[in-house]
């Protein structure tokens, strides 16, 4: 069948028939500055079986890839990892075309998709196969990563772990494989991912990490649902799951600020000075310019997190509590904060923050530095002193 | 009747009211619901739940 939209072969009898989205940029919240892609896939077997769909404005996209290896009505199965409307998005349409004689999907993603498209799913419970004539699908539950219903599913004859968002990352491209992306990216939307998606649920990664070996799945592909496909080294990536879910302090520190008329981000300048004084790598992450997602992987990342910003209308700067409300519904471990602002008159805003790094459960050695207008010399040394101290604390952390 | 929240996804089980959709009867304590029984809203187990 002709297609201007092709299948790419993964593996013997596995194609991705996914679609690539090169410039989504807002991704319910998370900046996405390459891209992303929505993987699908189409296993050949004597069940031929479709895993996964994509966003829904790429569903005709996803058909016609299909059916440059066979006619859509050819499908038997459907597998639902994952009920996120990314992944399911095009299910009502692929069903219309497919007429699928079962769609299966784990019981939370059943309750899932009943209310997204009044969709009912065959129910597959935890550990348990289908058999696809000459191959067999094991699914196996990962509640909360990163929804209740999420699963991943492993074909046994081509050794594929369809990791659903497992493993994933936001980037787009038009190679599959990670091994033919530079190393410095990947590493990087990895790190974006998890910390922005399952930080949450790190616990839970752990516990799958420690389970995951004595499946005795011969993995040789691993498949997510966005990004690119790993073929080589997935110890490496499972060593970076282990080091980002274990959030263990780093020698880093983030200034993250907002500023009306630069005095808050005075301040903020000069704690970063005392934190490079004291030898430390810093960066600093002006609200105006750096959206929650891109603070939040800085975050991760450090060790010492300063939060500033001014006092407006007797409450802080709202950037700020958009940022700390993201951020502590992530809830990073391991954080030393610090708080403070600039403020004309009332000046809630440092305490504010300082409030909620406390509900965030960071350490937070110093008080809040609230100054008014603009810094005097004496706040800026202040300011500087709070870079240098906790700095140097942090790195006795580190060092331990 | 003391209230249990889910440490996973924050659902509050209310003794008051139950879970009559899995077979937990209004009235029912935290306490004498079976081990197997699992949050409604996110699947996780009985002892992923701390008193509110």
């Amino acid at each position: 069948m002709n297609s201007y939209f092709n299948a790419e072969k993964i593996s013997e009898n596995v194609y991705w028939v996914g679609a690539v989205d090169w410039h989504v940029r807002d991704f319910h919240g998370y900046k996405t500055q390459r891209g992303t892609t929505y993987n699908a896939f189409l296993i050949i077997d004597e069940k031929i079986t479709l895993v996964d769909t994509v966003k829904k404005e790429f569903a005709s996209e996803m058909l016609a890839r299909i059916s440059s290896v066979i006619p859509p009505e050819k499908i038997d199965y459907i597998i639902s990892n994952h009920a996120e409307p990314d992944h399911s998005g095009s299910l009502p349409e692929a069903i219309a075309a497919i007429k699928p004689e079962k769609l299966f999907a784990s019981s939370f993603g059943a309750k899932t998709l009943k209310p997204y498209y009044d969709i009912d799913a065959d129910v597959v419970p935890d550990g348990s196969s289908i058999s696809l004539g000459k191959g067999t699908v094991t699914f196996v539950e990962t509640r909360m990563l990163h929804w209740p219903d999420s699963m991943v599913s492993f074909y046994d004859r081509d050794g594929v772990l369809f990791s659903q968002d497992a493993f994933g990352m936001h980037l787009a491209g038009s190679k599959l494989w990670a091994d033919e992306y530079p190393a410095d990216i990947l590493d990087y939307e990895a790190r974006k991912y998890f910390c922005n998606i399952i930080n949450v649920q790190s616990g839970k990664v752990l516990a799958l990490l420690e389970s995951l070996p004595k499946l005795n799945l011969d993995i040789k592909i691993v498949a997510p649902d966005h990004g690119p496909l790993i073929r080589k080294d997935f110890d490496k990536v499972l060593a970076l799951y282990h080091e980002v879910a274990t959030q263990a302090p780093v020698p880093r520190a983030v200034v993250v600020y907002a500023t009306m008329w630069h005095a808050t981000e005075m301040l903020a300048r000069a704690f970063a000075d005392g934190v490079r004084a004291q030898g430390m790598e810093v960066k600093m992450l002006d609200l105006a310019v750096s959206d929650r997602s891109e603070v939040m992987t800085e975050v991760a990342n450090a060790g010492l997190i300063a939060f500033g910003a001014p006092t407006m209308n007797n409450n802080v700067f709202p950037a700020m509590m958009d940022t700390l409300t993201y951020v502590r519904g992530l809830k990073p471990l391991n954080k030393t904060g610090f708080a403070f602002g600039s403020c004309g008159w009332s000046g809630e805003g440092a305490k504010q923050i300082s409030e909620q790094i406390n509900l965030m459960k960071f350490e937070q050695p110093l008080p809040f530095l609230q100054v008014k207008y603009r810094p005097s010399d004496e706040e800026m040394k202040r300011a500087f002193d709070a870079g240098y101290q906790l700095a140097e604390q942090l790195c006795a952390k580190c060092a331990k | 009747m003391e209230k249990y929240i889910c440490d996973v996804c924050g659902y509050v089980y209310d003794p008051e009211k139950g879970d009559p959709d899995n077979g937990i009867a209004p009235g029912t304590a935290f306490k004498d619901i079976p081990e197997d029984w699992v949050c409604p809203e996110c699947g996780a187990p009985k002892d992923s739940f701390s008193a509110e």
